[in-house]
């Protein structure tokens, strides 16, 4: 436990949290591994945790029309999957295998929805922050559909 | 400015297609000098007899003088001609021309290269430059965005230098089936990623202008300073000699006075308006 409060502390997502927070958030947690192709998380599955990146990468996946799956996005070393623990239905809206031997600390979503129903103040500080992360994949994502590297018309 | 009016010849010794409507021809002097001499992101216009001449970089490496390389996107009418020229065949080429990159300025700094697109083939020669004097730089990062792993360009290249030890390579796509094992998402993306010190490095972008653009942005929040970002800009060019004002951006002449430029130089003429 000691191990998985510094490394969430340090963790630049729970950056100056405070200690009772943090606390709260240690106690959902756990570290993990997964092995090259595994399948982190699936389309339609219930989405009941996140997990923070410690060392690998994570291949975003959907169907695409009569092209098989296709990769839409990788998450490598620091970065945070998964959001949809946070909103109703509380379903994955994508696959997630992972390319490589991933580690990583899953937080249990249910444990920590059931925290910040009770504790409005975390619920506030966790929210501000996924919304940054939904904010930079929402800005990545309106480049990827520019083109950017294409020939302007 | 002696003969750059005039074009020379070069006889094309190979063709490459580098993907599906990207070709790179190695190219020989056959004219007055075997020789040609060009400093990393400089560019020739290049005229195909008889259809007419556009600006293509040279992006071979600027140590090696006997042989010219250019790598071209087809795109409309002169590159759809340019296309179908065979080994054999003659160009003229008028050039170099522009400032190029400014190399000595990154000395004793790390570096930091950042394409998009076909704006690898400008950056290829200063990739060859630092390498060929690996010393006078400290870590040397190259991050690479494509459309999808069927248009990445110089694939030899990117997995010999990805093979070195003393150089960073990434290389990114928008999309990409099971196969492709690398990152996916725009190249800003990885920015966040870099490891090195912003105060002491020097970074080197090209691509299409939304893509500068963006790069900037996201650079700066890293906290580079804007002189030490340089860009690559393009614009229609006809003589490439400063004359008939075709290339003007502002108070600026591209072919004259750049087309490298540092971003505090062209910030003003690159919109920032948010997506
Ligand atoms: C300094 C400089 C260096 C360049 N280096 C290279 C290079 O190494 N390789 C390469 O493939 N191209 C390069 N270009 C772009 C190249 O010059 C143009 O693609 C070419 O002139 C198009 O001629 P065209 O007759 O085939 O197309 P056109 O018929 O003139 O145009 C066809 C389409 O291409 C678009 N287009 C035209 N020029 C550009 C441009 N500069 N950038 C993006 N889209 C354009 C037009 O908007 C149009 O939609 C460079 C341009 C400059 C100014
Ligand atoms: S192309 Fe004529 S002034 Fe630049």
């Amino acid at each position: 436990m000691e191990n998985l409060e510094k490394i969430l502390s340090e963790h630049p997502f729970f950056r100056d949290l405070d200690e009772d927070s943090l606390n709260l958030i240690v106690g959902c947690a756990s570290n993990v591994r997964f092995e090259k192709d595994d399948m982190i998380i699936r389309e339609g599955d219930k989405a009941d945790k996140f997990y923070i990146i410690r060392e690998g990468s994570v291949a975003l996946e959907i169907q695409g029309p009569g092209k098989g799956k296709i990769t839409i996005d990788t998450l490598s070393d620091g970065e945070i999957l998964g959001w949809s623990w946070l909103f109703p239905p509380y379903h994955w809206r994508f696959d997630g295998h992972a390319q490589d031997r991933v580690r990583a600390i899953g937080l249990d979503g249910k444990c920590l929805r059931e925290k910040c129903e009770e504790n409005h103040d975390l619920g506030y500080e966790l929210l501000k922050r996924f919304s940054q992360i939904i904010d930079q994949r929402l800005q990545a994502t309106r480049l990827q559909l520019l083109d950017i590297y294409g020939i302007p018309s | 400015m002696k003969g750059s009016m005039q074009p020379r010849r070069f006889r094309i010794d190979k063709v490459y297609w580098e993907t599906d409507d990207t070709f790179t021809h190695e190219l020989i002097p056959i004219d007055e000098g075997r020789f040609f001499n060009f400093h990393p992101g400089q560019f020739n216009m290049i005229y195909i007899f008889g259809v007419g001449e556009i600006p293509i970089s040279i992006c071979g490496d600027p140590d090696i003088n006997t042989r010219l390389y250019h790598t071209t996107r087809v795109v409309g009418d002169v590159t759809k001609r340019k296309q179908h020229l065979k080994v054999g065949d003659l160009l003229g080429i008028r050039g170099p021309f522009g400032n190029g990159w400014p190399v000595e300025k990154a000395k004793g700094r790390d570096v930091v290269v950042i394409a998009g697109g076909i704006g690898l083939a400008p950056l290829r020669p200063i990739i060859y430059h630092f390498l060929n004097h690996r010393d006078d730089y400290e870590s040397i990062t190259l991050i690479y965005g494509t459309r999808s792993p069927d248009k990445i360009l110089y694939r030899k290249e990117l997995e010999e230098w990805s093979s070195r030890l003393d150089m960073d390579v990434s290389v990114t796509v928008d999309a990409a089936g099971r196969t492709w094992k690398g990152p996916v998402g725009v190249v800003t993306k990885l920015i966040p990623r870099i490891i090195s010190n912003p105060d002491n490095s020097t970074a080197f972008v090209c691509g299409p202008e939304i893509m500068m653009r963006f790069t900037a942005v996201e650079l700066l929040k890293r906290n580079f300073a804007e002189q030490n970002i340089f860009l690559s800009m393009e614009r229609n060019h006809k003589c490439g000699i400063g004359f008939c004002g075709h290339c003007q951006l502002g108070s600026y002449f591209l072919c004259k006075d750049g087309p490298v430029f540092s971003y505090d130089k062209l910030k003003s003429y690159l919109s920032l308006k948010e997506v």
